[in-house]
């Protein structure tokens, strides 16, 4: 049985790492190499590299930064961010990406994804869709990381970049990017019954707890999460944790097993044990949220 | 573990070449692009990997005249192969992805689109456990769970004596096959972490007892 994949979102911005908070601010957290490492050692499914500036500034992709990226990384890297034609498709999969994902581009053109699907295949690209809630309720597909309306209908959007090829669909909530608030569900659910392809929901996780609501309330296909993998040690490993005591399939390597472990509302493991040598049993929160 | 190994590895132009090369060196191998058929002779063994549809895939290997070469590399000579993904599916004798196409015939069987639907969802992407029908030295060490990482919407229908191991997804997947010294695999060893670096190392092992 297929298992519910747990992916990362990285942001790149100027080759560094960041946290991004609704699309405006950012943090720096660190270098991707050393990113990729953790999340590798911790579990993670797959990964999501988005080179923000490349998007914004209209530069080619970081080619530098995401071969860095891939070469410590063991699972599968979708890589997006910049690419403007079928030859910057091409440099991020020689950089050692396994799939890349486009957004403004195939907003501008969308017969870029047929084009580019005629070559790497329709499994290859994942059609990232940014999407923010208008004042009287709707939704509405942005473009340019967030800068420009489209007009367009997130669920009719799906529907013809599927049409054209796209394999995957990355939806993502600019509202609720670094909000904390959980995925919006509604719009999770629309897209997912819009498609027969995966759908990635992301923007948003603030507990462990929003992965699963993804699954089960959004109908997401996988769960994807950015910030919140930087916050706690062993994230990914309570994140998989939370998301088996809730009785979804996920791929839990044999580095660390937590099930059966209890997690305070935060999502925090207790990790309750009785050590000899120090005494009595103890409850205590070993990741901090 | 198996290491200063001389692995060929195939460059017709099909995706994730980066990823293979980074997986093998990992395990200590030298790799060799070869973009001619006169450099798939100067390793032990030979990789074919490859994400991408399957007529570009004919297309391409036609093109810089590969065909003739791993015939003789690997019919002739017995020289081992693996073949990843749409690198396993070209070793069929067709497919019917965007047309109908011709394969390179190793394996009897072809290649078709899967069913899928809106709850086996299409491509198949993810990680899925393997249900090995036959032991096989690819497969040594690797006990308890066998999940490994997929991506495709087409899959191999063949001989059954080529299967080593299926996985489901709403119909049953042929998941890894092996003819004498050519093996293939639908998943990604290169991206199925411990496992699938674990998986490789044996088909090095293998190759190096050829």
């Amino acid at each position: 049985m297929l298992r519910t994949r747990l992916i990362a979102c990285l942001v790149l911005r100027d080759g560094l790492i960041v946290q991004s908070v609704g699309f405006r601010r950012y943090l720096p957290i660190g270098k991707p190499r050393i990113a990729v490492e953790f999340l590798n050692r911790w579990g993670i499914d797959e990964i999501v590299l988005l080179d923000i500036t490349a998007t914004v500034q209209g530069r080619n992709p970081n080619t530098e930064a995401i071969a860095e990226a891939a070469g410590s990384c063991f699972v599968p890297m979708t890589v997006g961010g910049g690419i403007q034609d079928v030859a910057d498709v091409e440099a991020v999969m020689r950089s050692g990406a396994d799939k890349f994902c486009t957004n403004s581009r195939a907003l501008r053109e969308p017969a870029f994804i047929t084009e580019a699907a005629a070559v790497y295949g329709q499994q290859s690209v994942v059609v990232s869709i940014d999407v923010r809630r208008r004042q009287d309720g709707g939704y509405e597909v942005v473009a340019d990381g967030g800068n420009r309306r489209t007009g367009l209908d997130p669920a009719a959007w799906a529907r013809e970049a599927v049409a054209r090829g796209a394999g995957e669909v990355l939806l993502n909530s600019v509202d609720r990017d670094g909000s904390k608030l959980g995925y919006d569900l509604e719009l999770v659910r629309l897209v997912s019954d819009a498609v027969d392809v995966p759908v990635i929901a992301l923007g948003g996780v603030g507990r462990f707890r929003d992965l699963v609501d993804g699954v089960r309330e959004g109908g997401a296909t996988a769960v994807a999460a950015a910030n919140i993998f930087h916050y706690t040690e062993h994230s990914v490993i309570l994140a998989k944790a939370v998301m088996r005591d809730a009785g979804i399939n996920v791929r839990v390597p044999a580095a660390a097993r937590y099930e059966g472990r209890p997690f305070d509302q935060r999502g925090r493991l207790l990790a309750h044990w009785q050590d000899e040598a120090q005494g009595p049993a103890q409850d205590m929160a070993v990741a901090s949220a | 573990m198996t290491n200063a190994k001389d692995i060929v590895i195939v460059d017709y132009g099909m995706g994730n070449l980066r990823s293979v090369v980074n997986a093998f060196e990992h395990l200590g191998c030298r790799t060799v692009i070869a973009r001619r058929g006169e450099e798939l002779d100067q390793g032990d063994a030979i990789v074919l990997p490859g994400v991408g549809a399957f007529g570009e895939a004919m297309r391409v290997l036609h093109e810089r005249d590969l065909i003739g070469p791993l015939n003789r590399a690997v019919i002739e000579r017995g020289r081992p192969i693996l073949g990843i993904c749409l690198g396993m599916q070209v070793m069929a004798e067709s497919s019917d992805e965007l047309g109908e196409h011709r394969g390179l015939a190793w394996l009897s069987g072809r290649v078709r689109r899967m069913s899928g639907g809106r709850v086996h969802r299409l491509p198949h992407v993810g990680w899925n456990a393997l249900m090995v029908t036959r032991e096989a030295p690819l497969f040594t060490g690797l006990d308890g769970e066998r999940v490994f990482y997929f991506n495709h919407s087409y899959s191999l229908d063949c001989d059954a004596g080529h299967v080593l191991a299926t996985t489901e997804y709403g119909e049953t997947v042929v998941a890894a096959v092996r003819a004498g010294n050519i093996f293939g695999l639908q998943f990604h060893p290169e991206r199925s972490q411990q496992g699938g670096l674990a998986l490789l190392g044996n088909f090095l092992d293998y190759a190096g007892h050829c």
